[in-house]
């Protein structure tokens, strides 16, 4: 096994365990830790296949800004523990099994129609920095700039929202 | 074994570069604090540390022993005992790994049959690195001030996350300026794209036309570090010590070393964006050729004032201290005027860290005069006048650049 493949499977192992931690945690801030660390392994998975940029944006965008807000908020609205409510009967019996074939048919369906080597490739250029500037601001310039609308619109709303009279 | 070594040549390379950088990085932490005490007491009229060996040279290793043998309180009324412990080690190895990608020269050497310069990393992306290892130390300090389940740290966090999300927009912005002119974001090729000099004589440093950005870029800087006059985390006039509170022996020590850490980080990054990192600011040429000399001249320099120093020690363990520092430094600077070689590999580290301790200084300085800003007055100050700032500089350049490529 080369050092990349056992990379992979520790950091996809880190990110499958954090996910986990996530929904099983009871506390907000360790699932928001947890949630961290599956960003974290995200981005070295990225770096793994060669996209410098995309990891590092990664690390900056969510879990240095949008998880800094998160527990920001939860640390400022002092959240506490959850109440655990135990399982209706219906959702034991029936919506686990459900979203169990669901979730299996699903990955075989994908796996069927693109096989894995074909799903994930390292590009030899794709993650990189200038690739990247000249896609967003060439080939899809219009999408990025109504992303940027949108974004602004959104952050207009919030502003509106949470002060009325300005 | 030495089959294995040549194969394994860059592993092994790059653990003994960590090393070196750690143990370099450390001994610098603890003397950043010695020169920081040293300072500011004589900012102060004071003499400062004078006890612990000649001029409290040695007070640095009095402090590490005194917190390591303080008693480690293990705080009982945590809200989370993980997180409590997390903070500490997540502050203190951030503050350490963002030096990874400092590149200190252009000098490059052979070793074990490979090539290799004076870095631990040269990535691509050098500049995103250092940003986003940096805006995760926000968490060490909100977490800390969270898990201690106290009023003070849990203000302290929180004006701690609110500040670093609001300065590193700032701090961001600034930067896009410098990237603009040098198209790179590797520390290398942005140290590089400095080279030359206008006229013969200034240097194209990113200084001279991103005054604005290097005004904007050091502040926030200062307000990323948090330190004063931006140390609202730790205030401890209104906060008792703020974040740090609950925390005691080597758990706080972790802090402040990431503290100082942080500031070298800063001043390093600063030199290598604005004032061109490791390049001498003499042009090149016959008439600057002594220029060269200047590392080995300052090494020289030093061990006179030492051997000069020496007399006035009185107990005879300081004297035969001062005289056995001043010894290693003739020798340092005996090795540099009859080697070449080591005189060009130490020309890069030397002007980097010329220039970074100039930076080192204005933080110390400041700390030393300034007073801390109200809260009100440090956010308004950060959106209202340093992102503008940074925008109105992005637009400016953006055109500028736009124009001469044109």
């Amino acid at each position: 096994m080369t050092l990349e493949t056992v990379l992979f499977y520790v950091l996809g192992g880190l990110a499958v365990l954090g996910a986990l931690n996530l929904i099983l945690q009871r506390h907000p801030i360790h699932s928001a830790l947890s949630l961290i660390l599956v960003m974290a392994s995200l981005a070295v998975l990225y770096l793994l296949l060669g996209a410098e940029f995309i990891a590092a944006v990664q690390i900056i965008i969510y879990a240095g800004a949008i998880m800094v807000l998160f527990v920001f908020v939860i640390m400022l609205l002092n959240a506490g523990e959850e109440e655990r409510t135990n399982l209706s009967r219906m959702a034991r019996y029936v919506g686990l099994p459900v979203a169990a074939v669901l979730l299996s048919g699903l990955a075989y369906l994908l796996y069927r129609a693109w096989p894995v080597d074909l799903l994930v490739q390292p590009h030899p250029s794709l993650g990189q920095t200038r690739p990247l500037a000249e896609m967003l601001f060439k080939d899809f310039v219009l999408p990025f700039e109504l992303t940027s609308i949108l974004i602004l619109i959104a952050v207009l709303g919030a502003v509106v929202l949470a002060k009325k009279e300005l | 074994m030495t089959d294995w070594l040549t194969r394994n040549a860059v592993f092994v390379i790059t653990l003994a570069k960590i090393g070196l950088v750690l143990f370099v990085l450390l001994t610098a932490v603890a003397y950043l604090v010695w020169v920081e005490r040293k300072l500011i007491a004589h900012i102060q009229s004071r003499w400062g540390p004078y006890r612990v060996g000649p001029h409290g040279l040695l007070q640095p290793l009095a402090d590490g022993l005194k917190f390591l043998f303080k008693e480690d309180i293990f705080f009982p009324h945590a809200t989370s005992r993980f997180v409590y412990l997390l903070a500490p080690f997540l502050a203190v190895t951030l503050g350490l790994m963002a030096i990874a990608v400092i590149p200190f020269g252009s000098g490059k050497f052979e070793l074990l049959g490979t090539q290799t310069g004076l870095y631990i990393a040269d990535i691509n992306v050098g500049l995103l690195y250092i940003l986003a290892v940096t805006s995760l130390t926000v968490y060490s300090v909100a977490l800390a001030g969270w898990a201690s389940n106290s009023k003070y740290p849990l203000l302290g966090g929180l004006r701690s996350a609110a500040q670093m999300v609001s300065y590193e927009i700032a701090l961001t912005l600034s930067v896009v300026g410098v990237l603009l002119l040098a198209g790179t974001l590797s520390l290398r090729e942005l140290v590089e794209a400095q080279q030359g000099h206008w006229g013969g004589l200034l240097p194209r440093w990113f200084i001279f036309p991103q005054f604005v950005a290097f005004l904007c870029f050091f502040i926030s800087g200062v307000a990323e570090t948090q330190r004063l006059p931006f140390d609202l985390p730790e205030a401890e006039t209104e906060l008792v010590a703020g974040f740090h509170t609950e925390y005691s022996s080597l758990k706080f020590a972790m802090f402040f070393m990431a503290e100082y850490a942080h500031m070298i980080t800063a001043s390093l990054l600063v030199t290598l964006l604005f004032l061109g990192g490791w390049l001498s600011p003499f042009p090149a040429g016959e008439f600057w050729a002594f220029t060269r000399y200047l590392p080995a001249a300052v090494a020289a320099g030093l061990a006179v004032v030492f051997l000069q120093d020496s007399f006035h020690h009185q107990p005879l363990s300081h004297r035969v201290l001062v005289i056995l520092v001043g010894l290693a430094l003739a020798g340092v600077a005996w090795g540099l005027f009859t080697g070449p070689a080591l005189l060009e590999l130490v020309q890069g580290p030397f002007w980097l860290l010329a220039k970074a301790a100039i930076f080192l200084f204005i933080f110390i300085w400041t700390r030393a005069t300034l007073p801390r800003f109200r809260y009100d007055q440090l956010m308004a100050f950060g959106w209202k006048f340093l992102v503008p700032l940074a925008v109105l500089n992005i637009m400016v350049t953006s055109f500028v650049v736009a124009w001469g490529a044109d």
